[in-house]
Formats: structure tokens, sequence, C-alpha cells
């Protein structure tokens, strides 16, 4: 049936294998940009003493980090659909790290969910202890995973393009509960966003240095080019602008410009993977993508209802759009 | 330490085993999410609002859990079993990927709007609302089950060589998705996700009915439960005798492990088995059984209407399932759909009498129940998986083969450690939220804390009347 609807034996565009390289890129970059404001929201919450303001922390958190943590599931199934060597590769190559990771998000995910249960004082803390905890290792180990799929066994390189992850996620936490907070707690929010700006980018600065230096992974050559100069630059300016809307009091300018900090990032693994997709294995997109009609099927079938998605998320951040008020996690 | 196929199967096992509870409460208690915000919404009837606010936050719970250990289920193929994901990619990758799109994110999303949006929105938007989140829940389990499905008969590839490795080529998508096994497996674990939380919210109500027997509430969701299980739990029985047929035909070395049927020849069909020794329980064979049988009627059922056909023994293959884990597992599963049954059809009797809430023995016997349609799910599910042993995909991929190559015995023992330990504290404090909630529920409805406290540690035991 299906074999009349797509062709057999060849890619429905020539280019397909690298059009779903893309896909599958734009799915970490959508997990790495929502989620990462949830990380984020769970590190700036330990900043918090006052019991109204972490309810708050934790209504801006409630409604939408569960939707956001399933775009991890959608990279990794569209990274499994896709290019199935690279997804078995990459987390058997890193068991404790992948393992590590997916326990992080159990804790972090937990939680919020278990401090509304029970209002005792003893109780909460724990939950406390769970969220936090997981909202910092989370983003730490997903970012160290990310550095060995791109720089392979240099520790350094590794080491910091976790911190990067955890750097970036407190810039775009602090920019989204600004934007959703009243003046007073965001501008107490801003200081932080704009001192994890600023790590974020010597952070990326120094990374890419070691990594010509130390051509970890390969990759020396390849930060030497255009795209990356761009891309770096590009950073930089939407970083320090964003501050500088920060400090003007303008929360939503802010949130946006630090929401393309994260998206900037995920370009740049893009171009430091291309045209390998596991680069310490030297192993091309070309050589690791599955068959024409497997890739074509879930082209047609996969990619309106990515469509669909997206309008999901949009309704979904519709209805819980404006300031939040102190209502708590269970609403 | 233990070996890495070891330590990476018990692991699997284990977690499966937690989130597959979880995974079918959602799937069970859509229903009963839908119709009761439907008629809280259309009738505007305080006891629907209280229905849909205490079992909306059950399900929200459920769905946390089962986000926060199904996550670790998608990165296991990765990383324990890598192997089977290269081999198995384009046949399973597909179907993981919808499920992620099409089911996880309707039902994440919406769940969204249920939980906190009642009043950012209108009303017929959280009626919709509800009605996704449970149709996400029925696509999620479609999807999931299509690749187990597929690892049980599969169907629609062939093998090619791709860097180095054989690994199986999609030629035959609607083959592969809709393999013979995939309607079988849906309606069988559809139902019994039903059947095991229609006895759930049957045993939450009849413990509120118990301490609370007026409450017009709790006695509309017993009863509701009760027709349920009326229907579920006869057609669970039906249909799994079909089933059974359809796994002889297709899976004999499962079907033979089930019923210890080591030499080929004419099968006997064993209604009751019990063990004469204890050697019975880690061996079961006809020798060591006390068996209540119908002779040759397991030819006959297996074959549809030959009582002298031949059924394949466990003695033709060179390696077997553990078979006394399929076998009692088997035995345990269908003794308890066999009380389901018993127990809708006493309840159904009481209802018909209009004495459903008043006989305290029936209100006892349905808390004593609440959890045991997950042991039969369970049970159910370790005679599907373990019974395909020693392959992971029917006839192709040895589970041995499929095991990571670079894994060793420490890291694999660490991390099933780990999971072990959270994942009991999972189990623990899902089944304490759940008490809390009942709790707060009864506070909610008057019920004066008695000094003697009943329902002590996380399970409630019935202990004495009021």
């Amino acid at each position: 049936m299906t074999d009349q609807l797509v062709p057999v034996d060849s890619y429905l565009v020539e280019s397909l294998p690298e059009i779903w390289f893309g896909a599958v890129l734009f799915a970490l970059g959508m997990y790495v940009v929502l989620d990462g404001f949830d990380f984020g929201i769970g590190m700036l919450y330990a900043t918090r003493t006052d019991e109204h303001e972490r309810e708050t922390f934790l209504s801006a958190f409630g409604p939408v980090w569960d939707a956001n943590e399933v775009w991890l599931v959608a990279f990794g199934t569209m990274l499994l659909a896709a290019f199935p060597r690279v997804y078995s590769r990459l987390l058997a190559d890193n068991y404790l790290l992948a393992i590590g990771f997916v326990l992080a998000l159990v804790f972090r995910g937990l939680g919020p969910e278990l401090r509304e249960q029970r209002d005792e004082q003893r109780w909460k803390r724990y939950a406390d202890y769970a969220f936090v905890g997981g909202s910092v290792t989370a983003p730490l180990l997903f970012g160290m995973l990310a550095g060995r799929w791109l720089f392979g066994d240099a520790t350094l390189p590794v080491v910091l393009t976790g911190v990067g992850l955890v750097a970036v996620s407190v810039v775009t936490g602090a920019a989204f509960l600004a934007a959703k907070t009243e003046p007073g707690l965001a501008s107490e929010l801003r200081g932080y966003g704009i001192g994890a700006t600023l790590a974020y980018l010597v952070g990326v600065v120094v990374l890419l240095g070691t990594v010509v230096v130390t051509d970890a992974g390969g990759a020396g050559d390849t930060i030497l080019s255009l795209p990356v100069a761009v891309v770096v630059t590009l950073s930089v300016a939407v970083g320090l602008g964003g501050s500088m809307l920060a400090r003007r009091g303008q929360y939503r300018a802010w949130l946006a410009s630090a929401l393309a900090l994260p998206t900037l990032l995920t370009i740049l693994v893009a171009i430091l993977l291309y045209p390998t997709i596991y680069p310490s294995t030297g192993l091309l997109v070309r050589e690791a993508v599955v068959s024409p009609l497997a890739l074509n099927l879930v082209t047609v079938l996969g990619f309106p209802v990515l469509l669909l998605v997206l309008w999901y998320f949009k309704f979904l951040y519709g209805v819980f759009s404006g300031p939040i008020g102190g209502e708590g996690y269970g609403g | 330490m233990l070996s890495p196929e070891t330590a990476s199967r018990m692991q699997f096992g284990w977690t499966i085993s937690v989130h597959i509870i979880f995974a079918s409460l959602s799937i069970g208690l859509a229903p009963f999410i839908i119709y009761f915000t439907w008629k809280d919404v259309r009738t505007n009837e305080q006891r629907y609002a209280r229905l849909r606010s205490f079992w909306v936050k059950v399900f929200a719970a459920g769905f946390v859990m089962g986000t926060v250990t199904g996550i670790p289920m998608s990165f296991q193929f990765g990383t324990n079993f890598p192997q089977f994901a290269e081999v198995a990619g384009e046949l399973i990758g597909g179907p993981l990927a919808f499920e992620a799109k099409m089911a996880f994110f309707l039902e994440a999303v919406f769940l969204g709007v249920l939980l906190y949006g009642r009043d950012r929105v209108k009303d017929r938007t959280y009626v919709i609302s509800s009605v996704l989140v449970g149709v996400g829940a029925w696509l999620s389990g479609f999807w999931i089950l299509i690749v187990n499905a597929w690892m049980q008969t599969p169907r629609g590839y062939e093998m090619v060589t791709r860097n180095g490795m054989e690994v199986a080529k999609l030629t035959e998508p609607f083959a592969a998705f809709f393999t013979p096994r995939m309607p079988w497996m849906y309606v069988h674990m559809m139902n019994a996700s039903v059947i095991s939380v229609a006895l759930l919210v049957a045993g939450v109500s009849a413990y509120i009915v118990w301490k609370k027997p007026d409450s017009e509430a709790w006695n509309t969701a017993l009863k509701l439960a009760v027709v349920l299980l009326i229907v579920s739990a006869p057609f669970q029985a039906v249909h799994g005798d079909a089933y059974g047929r359809h796994v002889e035909d297709t899976q004999p070395q499962k079907f033979a492990a089930m019923e210890a049927h080591y030499e080929t020849g004419q099968a006997d069909l064993h209604l009751l088995a019990f063990p004469k020794s204890l050697e019975a329980l880690t061996d079961p064979r006809a020798e060591n059984l006390v068996t209540v049988s119908l002779p040759a009627v397991g030819s006959f059922l297996a074959s549809g209407g030959d009582f002298d056909a031949e059924v394949i023994g466990l003695n033709e293959y060179e390696e077997n399932p553990p078979v006394a884990l399929v076998f009692w597992s088997f035995r345990f599963m269908v003794g308890l759909g066999f009380l389901f049954i018993g127990l809708a059809l006493w309840g159904g009797h009481l209802t018909y009498r209009g004495r459903l809430s008043d006989s305290t023995r029936y209100l006892k016997a349905m808390i004593a129940a609440s959890p045991l349609g997950y042991a039969a799910l369970l049970t159910g599910w370790y005679v599907t998986e373990i019974g395909r042993q020693p392959w992971v995909i029917q006839d192709e991929l040895r589970t041995s083969e499929a095991v990571s190559s670079t894994l060793t015995g420490t890291e694999a023992t660490l991390t099933l450690v780990g999971f072990v330990v959270v994942y009991v504290g999972l189990v623990l404090t899902a089944l304490y939220v759940l008490k809390w909630l009942v709790r707060e529920e009864l506070r909610a409805l008057g019920v004066r804390e008695s000094n003697e406290d009943r329902w002590r540690g996380p399970i409630p035991w019935v202990s004495k009347d009021d």
C-alpha cells in the first residue's frame, strides 16, 4: 500500500539524508532551548528561600516541563529512526553518562510533583534537593554527552561543553522567569542571568580555543572556518545585547535574545558534526542513514505530525502566557 | 558482578515492569477521566467535579512517573542493547518516533491544560483536552505494541549488510507495522489496562464508601468500575483463549513453555496445576505436577478442532526459555483473570439487588483486589517477553547477541543497583501519594480520623470492620 505512495529505491528528494540530519538537530535544539529554561528555573530555585517565590517558580515550570522534556524523546527516536548506528554507538559508548543523565531527569521531574503532595518541612526539603540536584546534573551530563559526541575522549572540552550547557540554561531560565514575574523579583534574577551569559560566552571561546590547540576529535580545522566565526560572533552579540536589554528592564526582548543562545549553540553543534555524524568514529551522514523506503516513510508520516506538534506548543504557551501568580505547582 | 547480559536483561525487565504500571494507568484511567470531565462540565453536579479532580490528580502523578520511568526505557535500547537498536533500527525507529510525536506530545501538552487550565480555557476546550489526553495514551500503546509485536512475529524486512553488519532493511511497511501479533496484543493489553484500573478505582471507591457509605460521588465511581469490569473481565478470558491459539501458531516454542509441554505429540490442557514438590516450582514437568487436565484438549484448541494434532514439545529446541517462569506466570495470570470475572459477577449481582455499598464483605474483597489487576498484567508480560527467549527478535536475533560489547559487568551491575534503588523509592512514593490523596478526600468528606489508623505503610490492609 505504502509502496505506491513513496519511492522504494530512491529518496523522495536527493538530499533527504541531509534534511534528516537537520531534522534531528532541530529536535535537539528544541530540547536544549525548551528544557534548558526548565533546568534554569530549577537552578535559580536554589537561590530563593521565600516560599511564595518558590511557588511562583514552580507555577511557571509546572504546565510546560513535561511537554518540553518530550523533545528529548523526539530527538532520541528520530536519531534512531534515521541513523540507528549513531544512536546505538553514542549511547553504548557513553554508558554511565547516559544512564546518569536519565536518572538525573527522574529526580528533576519527581521533585516538584512530590513537593506538592505533603505539607511538611522536611518532606519539602528533600523534594527540593531532588529538583535542584536534578536540574543541575541533567544539563551537565547531557552537555558532556554532547561533548563526547563531538570531541571523543578529550576530557577538558567534554567537561566544558557540560558546563556551557549549565550556564546557558541559567540564562534562559532567568530570562523566562523575569518575563513572567513582578519587577522586584525580575531585577534580582537578571543579575544571575547576566553573570551566566558572560560565563557562557567566555566558556565557549575557551572551549573552542582548547579544541583548536589540541585538535580534539579532529574538529580543529572546522572551528577556524567562516561559519563557526559567524555563529560565535552572533552569540557574543546576542549575549551582550540581551544583557543590555535585561538591564533596561525589557524582559520580553531579553527572553527572545536569551533563547537565541542555545539555538546558536545547536547550530554550532551541527557545523562541527557535518558531514560526519559521529566524528570520533568518522561515520558520515550518508553512511549512517537508513534505506530510502524507511526514510521516505518516516518523512511522509512524521513531518506533518511534527508541524502539528509545533502548533500544540503554540497553543500550550498561549494558554499559559502572561504573568504568573504564586498559585504553586498544583495550580 | 553480574555478566553484562544478565545485568542488562534484569535492568530492562525491572525498569519496564515499573514503567508499564504507570503507562497502563494512563491508558486505563483515560475513559474514567473523559467520562468524569464530560459529566462535570455537562451536569455541573458536584459529585463529578469531585471525581474528576481526584482522578486527574492520580492521572497527573502517574503520568509524571510514566514520563520519568519511560525515558530510561528508550535510552536502554542504545545503552544496553545497541546491537538490537542497530539491527532493528529501520523497523522500530519509525514507530518509536511516531509514538513520541503523535502520542507522547499530545498527552503531555493537553495534560498541562487539563491540570492547570480549568479557568484559562473554555468548557469545550477543556473537555476536548481530556479526550486528547486519552487518545494520546491509547495511541502511545498502539505504536509501542507495533514494535513489540514485530519482535514476536517479525515481517516486512530482509537482512542486508550495512557498515559491515547484518541489519534488517524495511521492505514492506504495511506488513512490518501490522504483523500477525499486533491486533491480538493491542486488544489484550488495552483491555488489561482497563481491567487493572477498574480494579484500582473499585478498590479506592470501596475503601471510601466503607468509611463514608452515603458518599454519592464514590458510590457512583464504584458502580461505574464494577460495570466496566463486568464487560472487560469476561471479554479478556474469551479473547485470551483465542490469543493462545494464535501464539501456538506463530510461536510454538513459547506456547510449549506456557504449558511445560516437553514431548512432541498430543497435548493435554492443564486447567489447574499444583506442584507436587518444591522442584516443580523451578522445573515444572508432568511428573511433578498434580494437574486437573482435559486429555488431548490442548491439541484440540491449538489446532482448532483436532484432538490428535501434534503439538511441538520443548525437547525439539536447542535452547529454551526459562520454562518455570513462563509456566507459572501464565497460570498466575489466568487464575487472576478468573478471580476478576468472579468479582465482577458478584458485583453485578449486588448492583442488581441494589446492595452494592451495603455488603462490607464485597467492599473488603475489592480493597484487597485493587493491586491484583497489575499483578496479572505484569505476569502476562513475563509470559510474552520471557517466553520469547532466547530470542529478542523471534528467530532472527538472540538476546545474547544484542547486548553491548563494550559494556562491562561492573558498569551494568552498578546501574542495575541504581535503578533498583531509585525505582523502589518511586513505587513506594506512588503508593504513598495515592494514600495521601485518599486521606485528603476522606477529610474533605468529613470522615473523622480514628485514633487507630487502619492504613499503615503504603498499602491498605483490611483488618477490622467499622
